[in-house]
């Protein structure tokens, strides 16, 4: 801003920055509204003690929120459940929608045109409609996976009511949202050279050795991108057992996701600055997770163009 | 393909038929088998959909049938002397028909044909237990009139739909504007404030809630559509990102040839700018009106105390939630009743649709 003042700007150009700023109020407006004010808010209330239920004089209580953290183990429980599905749903996320990429790209597909529309069509569903038609297919005795299972000899599982198998059962629901990831991936492909291809057969290599040494290393940027996503998404999650079971984290507490955990200290238990500290907990595990992966982007995402290669 | 054809051509003409036929068979049999095998995989992808479809059609007697066919099937019947009576599939002298069996014994039956019921009654040897029902296709409507009812269908297609179009009037409007000021003007942190905006997407959504909702509590919102419709109107990273990788596409000469003949930023805007940036308004809106219509969080913290304001993702979720699994055909046919709108939606703008997809997902 203070730039705005310095001489050097001709009158011109300080029209041009008054107009382009005064374009961008609306967002700057909603960003100041919506976005930093309440993050600041957030932070600030995870010093004090606000609970809406109870009548209690406001109060600065510095770390307790934090400190609190520790000995709740409904936090680390919580975190744990979060932890095992996105164990189960991370590859699920950033391999399926690279696979059908490659199987919508490839040269022998007749009418992959239409093969593109209709595996991205179910990313148009509303989720909840997605979760209740899933959750039918999964059903133990009528839903068809069980009976396509059974055909084969295979006694299913109760997917949605055993602890053990809730998991992929969540990720069998969530296939149907990798319309977007196929798409972007196969973007990715169509902009590799063929050149590449064409030196790479040339050393002989089969289609293992281009998925290998060509595809993979020119589409990291994309499979890094998908992953971030993913990340920060499946940290998030919790919408799909709330619609399963309403919020109640059957089977056994096997889907008391950690964001669950969070809307209910805020919404159930009305516990505004415990709630901001989940938060915030959440918010700095977002923030460490991605912190990671772009550190390790430096290790094995092939920027084309920048000369260093892994 | 392109590249087989890039291929230096071989001296030899003969030699040329024959690699040439013989890689054309092995290009048919590999293009036969992966275009198979896309199609299972679409297949099953999609099997959901049309298992969803069957059982919206079906009466919760015949869905609890035993083994129950996939189709809205219903045991056949024959009225034969003022009595109906279960039609079964009974073969006999290798010929297999549909008999009414009209008196049921474990060793023999009296069967008739219902095609020439004045033949009479026929013994047929064997146990009827061992028979299977003959069945007729019997689908049902009451599913779609009854949950058309039992979910307020109407009032809750209308709450979602407002709310997806007063919500695309602000998105589209303010992600213009605010595109339009980061594509066409040079200022001092420009580049610092996009990628602020950039990283809002990257924000989990729980660490503004709190504060946010509490004001719309204070200032009387919750209850009411203005929590989901006022933030539209101040732009969001995806649609800002969207349109100002095309605005960005589009030439200048055109602006400044306005701006020479006199028109400030906001005219160019709307008679330069808008007219040649219709395709990706257009996908902005669309991807508005889709995210709109699937929303189901915020909807469901801002409006519970108003069912009659309700939208139909969230009136569908309570709505199972409150009949459980008894009645999967009447929840399966309102799940039907709500996803057709953004499918359908999606299906004729699908290519402006994909490609919106691509520019906020390859590009940033």
């Amino acid at each position: 801003m203070i730039a705005l003042r310095r001489p050097r700007m001709s009158r011109l150009a300080w029209h041009e920055a008054r107009s382009g700023l005064l374009f961008l109020s609306p967002w700057i407006i909603g960003f100041l509204a919506f976005t930093l004010i309440p993050i600041v808010a957030t932070l600030i209330f995870t010093f004090l003690n606000i609970k809406l239920n109870q009548d209690v004089p406001l109060r600065f209580v510095g770390f307790d929120n934090y400190l609190a953290l520790f000995g709740d183990s409904q936090v680390w429980d919580s975190l744990l459940v979060t932890l095992k599905f996105a164990a189960i749903s991370l590859p699920v996320a950033v391999v399926l929608p690279f696979a059908v990429a490659l199987l919508l790209n490839s040269r022998s597909l007749r009418g992959s045109s239409l093969f593109r529309v209709l595996f991205f069509m179910p990313y148009t569903v509303p989720f909840v409609a997605g979760v209740l038609i899933w959750a039918q297919m999964l059903n133990s005795d009528s839903g068809w996976i069980n009976g396509l299972l059974g055909v084969v000899g295979i006694q299913g599982p109760d997917w949605l009511n055993d602890q053990g198998w809730v998991y992929p059962g969540l990720v069998i629901i969530g296939i149907w949202g990798i319309g977007g990831g196929i798409i972007v991936n196969q973007a990715g492909l169509r902009g590799i050279p063929t050149e590449l291809y064409d030196a790479a057969r040339i050393d002989g290599a089969g289609w293992w050795g281009q998925l290998r040494h060509v595809t993979l290393p020119m589409m990291s940027p994309v499979i890094f991108y998908t992953l971030v996503l993913a990340v920060v998404e499946v940290l998030q999650y919790f919408l799909v057992p709330l619609v399963l079971n309403q919020g109640t984290g059957e089977p056994g507490g096997s889907t008391r996701f950690f964001n669950l955990y969070l809307y209910q200290t805020f919404f159930s238990y009305q516990d505004m600055s415990y709630g901001a500290t989940l938060a915030w907990l959440l918010f700095i595990i977002t923030l460490a997770f991605t912190g990671i992966l772009f550190w390790s982007a430096r290790f094995w995402v092939y920027y084309a163009g920048e000369g260093s290669s892994s | 393909m392109s590249v087989a054809a890039q291929r230096p051509i071989p001296a030899l003409p003969l030699q040329k038929t024959q690699t040439h036929r013989r890689r054309s068979l092995r290009e048919t049999r590999n293009s036969f088998l992966v275009t198979f095998f896309s199609v299972l995989v679409i297949a099953a992808f999609l099997s959901p959909l049309l298992r969803s479809f069957a059982l919206s059609f079906q009466t919760p007697e015949q869905i609890s049938q035993v083994d129950a066919p996939l189709w809205p099937a219903s045991p056949l019947t024959f009225q034969y002397q003022g009595r109906e009576f279960p039609v079964y599939k009974v073969t006999i002298n290798g010929v297999t028909k549909e008999m009414a069996l009209v008196k049921k014994g474990r060793t023999e039956s009296q069967l008739v044909d219902p095609a020439n019921p004045g033949a009479g009654q026929i013994t047929w040897q064997g146990a009827w237990r061992t028979l299977q029902p003959a069945l007729t296709f019997d689908p049902t409507f009451d599913n779609y009139t009854d949950v058309w009812r039992l979910l307020n269908y109407p009032r809750l297609l209308f709450n979602t739909a407002a709310i997806a179009l007063i919500g695309l009037i602000g998105t589209v409007v303010s992600c213009t504007l605010v595109a339009y000021g980061f594509a066409r003007f040079r200022f001092p942190g420009r580049s610092f404030l996009f990628l602020i905006l950039i990283s809002t997407i990257f924000l989990p959504a729980a660490v503004t809630l709190i504060p946010t909702y509490t004001i719309f509590v204070k200032l009387g919102w919750v209850g009411t559509w203005l929590p989901l419709l006022v933030p539209t109107f101040f732009a969001n990273a995806y649609d800002v990102f969207l349109l100002r990788q095309y605005l960005l596409t589009i030439p200048r000469e055109m602006d400044e040839a306005a701006a020479i003949d006199g028109a400030g930023p906001l005219r160019t805007l709307i008679s330069v700018i808008v007219p040649q940036a219709w395709p990706v308004i257009i996908a902005v809106a669309i991807f508005h009106l889709v995210y709109s219509w699937n929303d189901f969080f915020a909807p469901l913290i801002y409006l519970s105390t108003k069912p009659e304001l309700q939208t139909l993702a969230v009136g569908l979720a309570q709505f199972s939630a409150n009949r459980s699994a008894q009645e999967p055909g009447l929840i399966q046919a309102g799940t039907l009743l709500t996803l057709i709108v953004p499918v359908i939606l999606f299906l004729i703008f699908q290519r402006v649709f994909m490609r919106g997809v691509v520019i906020t997902g390859v590009e940033k």
